[in-house]
């Protein structure tokens, strides 16, 4: 069968440079670049485009996207990306963290970003630990969860409770779309391209601060298969991190795609 | 040119807006807050960029950003909060790209006082941040000075893709005094051959980073940052003589503590003492063929700091122990007066110190009985 | 109307393997290929077996861009395009 433009249903995005990328088999981080990237060209947003990497595994997401990007100190990532709208407000500045980057060294920042109401795009992942460290204990593991700082298990006595993001930050006026998705299986895989589409919808529109929790599998640290942390993300990770809408401002409500 | 009655602080902040500066971020800290007060005004007034961010690592980070974008872009604190800006300085270093800070020095360490000092030298010029990198520190002794010294802040940073720091303290910050500010240059928005502000279907995508994850292209750029240090120290040393000609001793301080011991070395050329002041604008580059050259002809050296003698040590390296060093400071926010540098000017002048003995210990012995800390200024007669 | 025909290429130079794909294939017509490895060392994955319709579900789910969908269009979907 020849494969020509009519037969074309699914390719690799522009979005995306050549370079294979490093993280491991089956990480999700792969999935959510690429929903990112597909978003971006759906828009045509590839050319006014600033991205700012963490530090954590996706440090070295400047290799893959097809944009000019900057690389930001660990956690500071939303307040390099304010730095960059308010000079480049035209343009569309997006930050990419993890759990650590975020929620750990970098509340400060993001709390204040998303209070400020700064017109950027967050791409937040949360995979319940710190990956490229080795799987030390995040923000966002559960308790009762090993990792490498908590080999028994998190213990809430000493080691405290999670932290829901994205509920947090909704209370805040200068969030504009606030969101969890997951990226387990298909059809939330979709959801998710339509939350990260609004997402810089909102940033085009201006509209305010926009940010979407992805819940993500990390099966190295996790010791699973990629196929067995899926099955983690959605029978243990969802119910303590719900889906769901945690802020929509009106206007944003309003944006049909 | 007309004159005003200018604070430092707010002085400074208007010769940054003059010199087109794009964006400010800052965060209050006595005793430097007026320069972000003065801008949350100022700015907004002229359609640029201004953000009081959640901290001073905000705000270092957030004028990280602003300077991967190409535009003039500054912040301000005092000791505590550069302390915190560390880390972004580094990152701003090993990126090369031009960003400026200004830092009005006060008593510490720790939260010490808002009490004017100069104890942040070693942290300015000698590292702060981690890893190897230079910066440009500039050092200026009055409002005036400021000034002149903001507008060319910015044209040294952009010139070698580098920070530049005006380490102030709190009395050039605090104080008013007389100046001519220059004309308001217009913004001038370059589009730098690195900068990131986007493709805009003009280019191949940039990226701004200070990742070398190979150790030996992580050498190269260190090797690339001291090639541009090597040009800097030869073309950018900046310092002012006062009544050197037929010195035979001279007094070495910068900022205020230059600027007291100005008034102590004319008081001692009253007393017949041929002394005269070096005073170094750039504290990094630091002035050492210039201090090497002095000690050649000169009988001895007095550095005044209002610190534990932090320059003293690259003046020691610039002497390489041709003639007597001797130091004298004060510490914590404590300002020396012009007579105690004056007391201290006769004593190296009386020819009463050895040539091999540590300065430090020797002064810090005489500050077991320093000068009595001066009375109320309502109890002072004249 | 009988299911579209679909085929897809697998990059070996993104594929790494990790069966998300496989796991995720309605039909289960992939598996990795045993035979053969990846210049990076996976065996990557491939159709085994007809019955791929061109859903795209394996590319929607592939972390690493590495799957290109194909799907014949039909003379019925065309007359009714």
């Amino acid at each position: 069968m020849a494969a020509n433009a009519n037969n074309l249903v699914y390719e690799r995005p522009a979005g995306f440079t050549d370079t294979p990328t490093h993280y491991c088999p089956g990480c999700t981080h792969g999935v959510a670049h690429r929903l990112v990237a597909e978003v971006l060209e759906d828009m045509g947003l590839l050319d006014r485009t600033i991205g700012v990497a963490p530090v954590g595994c996706s440090v070295f997401a400047y290799n893959y996207f097809d944009a000019d990007f900057v690389e930001a100190p660990h956690g500071r990532a939303p307040a390099m990306a304010t730095g960059l709208k308010r000079v480049l407000p035209d343009r569309i500045i997006f930050t990419y963290q993890g759990d650590g980057d975020l929620a750990s060294i970098g509340m400060g920042e993001i709390v204040h970003a998303a209070a400020r109401g700064e017109n950027i795009t967050v791409i937040f992942i949360n995979n319940a630990n710190y990956g490229m460290t080795g799987g030390q204990m995040a923000p966002t593991t559960l308790p009762g969860m090993k990792t490498t700082s908590s080999p028994n298990g998190r213990d809430v006595e000493t080691q405290g409770y999670p932290i829901r993001v994205s509920e947090m930050l909704a209370t805040l006026d200068g969030a504009g779309y606030v969101v969890r998705r997951s990226l387990h299986d298909p059809k939330n895989i979709r959801l998710a391209k339509k939350a990260i589409r609004l997402a810089f919808e909102t940033q085009a529109r201006g509209l305010g601060f926009a940010l979407v929790e992805l819940l993500s599998t990390c099966p190295t640290n996790w010791n699973l298969t990629p196929v067995e942390s899926l099955k983690f993300v959605e029978e243990k990770m969802v119910s303590y991190f719900p889906l769901g809408d945690f802020k929509v401002s009106p206007s944003v409500a309003q944006v049909k795609v | 040119m007309k004159r005003e009655l200018w604070e430092g602080n707010q002085a400074i902040a208007e010769a940054a807006v003059r010199a087109g500066l794009e964006a400010y971020f800052g965060y209050p800290i006595t005793p430097q807050t007026e320069v972000l007060e003065y801008l949350s005004r100022r700015m907004p007034e002229l359609g640029r960029a201004f953000v009081q961010a959640e901290s001073e690592l905000g705000a270092i980070n957030m004028v990280y950003g602003a300077a991967c974008a190409g535009v003039r872009v500054m912040s301000s604190s005092s000791s505590p909060g550069v302390s915190l800006m560390m880390e972004g300085l580094s990152y701003i270093a090993g990126t090369e790209i031009p960003a400026v800070l200004v830092n009005v020095m006060r008593g510490g360490p720790g939260l010490g006082n808002i009490a004017p000092s100069q104890g942040d030298y070693n942290q300015a010029v000698h590292g702060g941040g981690h890893g190897d990198y230079p910066r440009i520190v500039l050092a200026p002794a009055s409002v005036q000075e400021a000034v002149d010294l903001m507008m060319l802040s910015f044209d040294l940073a952009e010139k070698y893709r580098m920070i530049t720091m005006v380490i102030a303290d709190g009395c050039i910050g605090q104080m008013m005094e007389p100046i001519s500010l220059p004309e308001m240059k217009p913004v001038q928005r370059k589009d730098w051959e690195w900068a990131t502000n986007g493709r805009m279907g003009k280019r191949e995508r940039r990226i701004l980073t200070s990742i070398y994850l190979d150790p030996y292209q992580e050498e190269k750029t260190n090797l690339r940052l001291l090639e541009r240090w090597k040009q800097i120290q030869a073309n950018e040393v900046r310092y002012k003589e006062y009544f050197m000609d037929d010195a035979e001793y001279v007094v070495i301080g910068f900022g205020t503590a230059g600027r007291v011991s100005l008034s102590a070395v004319r008081a001692a050329r009253q007393h017949g003492i041929k002394v005269g002041l070096f005073r170094p604008v750039t504290v990094s580059p630091f002035p050492l063929h210039l201090i090497e050259d002095l000690a050649k002809r000169l009988s001895g050296i007095l550095v005044v700091e209002m610190n534990s003698g932090q320059m003293l040590e690259d003046v020691r390296l610039a002497v390489k122990g041709r003639v007597p060093v001797e130091f004298y400071g004060r510490l914590g926010g404590v300002v020396p007066f012009p007579d105690e540098v004056l007391g201290e000017i006769q004593r190296m002048a009386s020819g009463k110190s050895p040539s091999n003995f540590s300065p430090r210990d020797a002064w810090f012995e005489r500050m077991a009985h320093p000068h009595p800390t001066p009375l109320p200024i309502r109890g002072r007669a004249g | 109307m009988p299911a579209a025909k679909g085929w897809i290429e697998v990059n070996d130079k993104y594929c790494k393997g990790c069966e998300l794909c496989i796991s995720a294939c309605p039909p289960a017509v992939m598996e990795l290929d045993m035979s053969h490895l990846t210049p990076t060392g996976y065996h990557p994955a491939h159709t085994f077996k007809d019955g791929c319709t061109g859903c795209a579900i394996c590319a929607l789910v592939c972390p690493d861009a590495a799957i290109t969908v194909y799907r014949e269009i039909t003379k019925a979907v065309r007359a009714t395009a």
